[in-house]
């Protein structure tokens, strides 16, 4: 092989280990993110937002949107979790709370965290939540129980044919997460977490923990 | 600089021979070939009856996942590395590839990467039982603890492949004859050069999903896991930007292949070349725009299905291109029907089947009564049993004689092509009808109605293994004797291979050929 031939074959050697090595990246970084993007932006897998500000609103009483909730566990998660009220109507524009409630009937410590998907796909943008036990992780002593707080905000702009709007939760059990070690989980958990407000302070304690992005 | 092979099995360790390689290259991509058959015998055994004989459901998923893997990344894709370390030197009248230490390493790395997927067999929990297309979270979640190593061994053979990507693009851009431009490259260059640079494209892709696989399970991130925020889907669409371009990964080249044989045989020179190339190259862009076709049931919007559907059925135009120059290369030949050219034809008219059925697959409302039945199972190895598969066994028949210097036995060869041909239609065609009538695939037992066509399905599952066997000792019997072969081997065969002695000196082409 001539000196020129040896050269040429170092330069696109490189050159496509540098296409290698930049497909690999854009796997890993590249496309969750943008595939995350293209979900905010068309709504597909009806993923909501994070916590929305509320801004200047006008409350729409002209018309009213039905919106339905729902409560499933992601297999083996043998929390009780349903919604305190199955549907609510509410105006456009109008600030609404409802809780879900949750029990954990096992006798150990249990971390969950909550899921939320929406339909139709295209009622994602007009759907606000400005309060969510979505937004923290779960914790619940063995045995007791917690009514978790959602506040929401349907959109005034939401389009007239977009009239029943379905929120589904899946509860998926996350205590793995926290390693073999029961202090861990023990530790997110306050002795007599019973009551909403016990609950909404423990959230609070742990709202600095790593937030899931998109919920 | 001219010397022969060292001795013994050093010749085979530490060689940077092109020729070597692509020897050892072919010889374990046939192992893997029989390994895999072995697996699909295993499946089709099972399947031979309905209930439960043979194997627990358990094990009869990691035969079904095995079965893909050891086929696709084991024996396709080393076969046609093979054939190209082969022959592209002594098609652009280069003395070796451009890199021959790396070239020695990519093969090598290889066998450790299967040894390593195939221990997973013995390992408590199994094998990966969870197809070949590993879906999260069946791959991550649920998986079996020997998911690890096949995250490993699925790097290996990536880093192979990329390696073996890299040095045929340097080979075929930096060390052609003077003479032998772009557009005088035979086919088999042209369409390995465009399936190097979709490898070099795509697999780095594979061994990120895997890498992302590799975190869910053991560092708690959740890429893949809803729970942690991610999603499931996002595996679909990686793996699928992979996987695409990856089953014209393995048919590319045997494009390549039947358009070098056809025209020897039609005795015509290969109708339209320039609109072969161009009809490659479109059908290698196309394959990163049609993904999501193999996913229209996860949910998308209606707009998204309609855009992979018609960019689809796209492909179909530049692959229709190619069949009717097949086609018309052999209109009005002095066709004669020798072992090669039977496979080819065979590939022509097999190939278009499952091209036929992948556009019925490209169909989206349609796709939704197909989706993860049979019918998905018949089409796609219709396009890859007497697609890749005929290709290679062409191309072995082909030149073999160049390769060894022997005429193979013609007899044994048509038999083989007999029993391949009658074999593989008895076991996929019935498919199509299972799969019409609801059958899903990746399960070990079925209703009763789909019985008969099942039972004739295993059948010719044993009769194409048969059939493989006479293929091994036909070749054997090749290599140590036979009748001599000349150099040019068949009629006026085109390319410059076929201007050196037969069988091929160890080295050829030290001194590069004048290419008029």
């Amino acid at each position: 092989m001539t000196d020129s031939t040896q050269n040429s074959t170092r330069i696109i050697t490189l050159k496509l280990l540098a296409v290698v090595v930049a497909m690999f990246v854009f796997a890993i970084y590249v496309m969750p993110p943008l595939y995350n993007l293209f979900c905010d932006i068309t709504g597909l897998n009806g993923k909501t937002g994070g916590r929305y500000q509320p801004t200047e609103i006008v409350v729409d009483t002209s018309r009213q949107v039905t919106v339905q909730f729902l409560a499933t566990n992601n297999e083996n998660m043998p929390w009780r979790f349903q919604p305190v009220l199955q549907s609510v109507k509410v105006h456009p524009g109008e600030e609404v709370e409802i809780r879900y409630y949750a029990q954990n009937p096992t006798s150990r410590d249990m971390v969950a965290q909550a899921v939320p998907s929406l339909v139709p796909f295209k009622a994602t943008d007009y759907f606000h939540k400005t309060e969510c036990f979505c937004f923290n992780q779960q914790p619940l002593a063995a045995g007791s129980s917690a009514e978790l707080p959602l506040r929401f905000i349907v959109d005034q702009d939401i389009p007239d044919q977009l009239h029943t709007i379905t929120l589904s939760y899946t509860l998926f059990d996350i205590t793995g997460k926290f390693g073999a070690d029961e202090g861990a989980v023990s530790a997110l958990v306050e002795p007599d977490t019973a009551t909403v407000e016990n609950t909404a302070l423990a959230m609070n304690r742990f709202a600095n923990e790593p937030a899931v992005s998109g919920l | 600089m001219a010397h022969g092979p060292a001795k013994g099995i050093s010749r085979w360790l530490f060689t940077t021979n092109h020729k070597d390689i692509g020897t050892m290259y072919l010889w374990f991509s046939f192992a893997m070939f029989l390994l895999g058959g072995v697996f699909a015998l295993v499946i089709r055994a099972e399947l031979f009856e309905p209930g439960l004989q043979i194997v627990e459901p358990a094990f009869f998923n990691q035969m079904t996942t095995m079965h893909g893997l050891v086929m696709v990344f084991g024996a396709v894709m080393p076969a046609f590395v093979g054939l190209a370390n082969w022959l592209i030197p002594m098609m652009i009248g280069a003395p070796d590839m451009a890199l021959p230490r790396m070239n020695n390493w990519s093969f090598w790395i290889l066998p450790f990467a299967f040894a390593m997927l195939a221990s997973t067999l013995l390992m408590e929990g199994g094998a990966p039982n969870f197809g070949w297309t590993f879906y999260a979270p069946l791959s991550t979640t649920y998986a079996p603890p020997s998911v690890t190593f096949f995250i490993f061994a699925v790097h290996i053979m990536g880093a192979s492949s990329i390696m073996g990507a890299i040095n045929i693009i340097a080979t075929i851009l930096n060390m052609r004859a003077p003479g032998m431009t772009l557009m005088k490259m035979p086919l088999f260059v042209w369409t390995w050069l465009i399936t190097a640079y979709l490898l070099i494209a795509v697999m780095p892709v594979l061994a990120g999903v895997v890498t992302m696989m590799l975190m869910d399970i053991h560092f708690n991130t959740s890429f893949f896991d809803a729970a942690g925020g991610g999603d499931p889907v996002l595996f679909q669409h990686v793996f699928w930007f992979f996987g695409h371009p990856e089953v014209y990964i393995m048919i590319l080249p045997a494009f390549g292949v039947v358009s070098q044989i056809i025209p020897t045989f039609a005795r015509k020179p290969l109708f339209g070349y320039a609109s072969m190339v161009y009809a490659t190259s479109s059908i290698a862009f196309l394959s990163f725009i049609v993904w999501a076709h193999h996913m229209f049931t996860v949910g998308m919007p209606v707009a998204g299905e309609l855009f992979f559907m018609y960019a689809t059925m796209l492909i179909a135009v530049p692959t229709g291109v190619k069949v009717f120059n097949w086609i018309t290369t052999m209109f009005r030949g002095s066709m004669t029907f020798e072992t090669p050219m039977l496979f080819s034809v065979a590939f022509v008219i097999l190939f278009t089947i499952g091209g036929f059925s992948g556009l019925m697959l490209a169909i989206a409302p349609a796709d939704f009564q197909y989706h993860d039945t049979y019918f998905v199972v018949a089409h796609f190895h219709y396009v890859l049993v007497p697609g890749a598969i005929f290709s290679i066994t062409a191309a072995v028949y082909y030149w073999l004689p160049k390769w060894c210097g022997n005429m193979y036995n013609e007899t044994m060869g048509k038999t083989h092509f007999w029993m391949a041909f009658i074999g593989l239609n008895l076991t996929f065609f019935p498919m199509h009808f299972v799969g019409l009538a609801g059958m899903p695939r990746r399960i070990p037992d079925y209703a009763l109605q789909f019985a008969d066509f099942n039972m004739i399905a295993s059948m010719g599952a044993f009769l194409f293994g048969a059939a493989q066997i006479l293929f091994l000792f036909n070749v054997i019997a090749t290599i140590r004797g036979g009748k001599k072969a000349t150099d040019e081997v068949w009629e006026n065969p085109e390319g410059l291979e076929w201007t050196v002695p037969s069988p091929a000196p160890y080295h050829t082409f030290s001194v590069p050929p004048e290419v008029k």
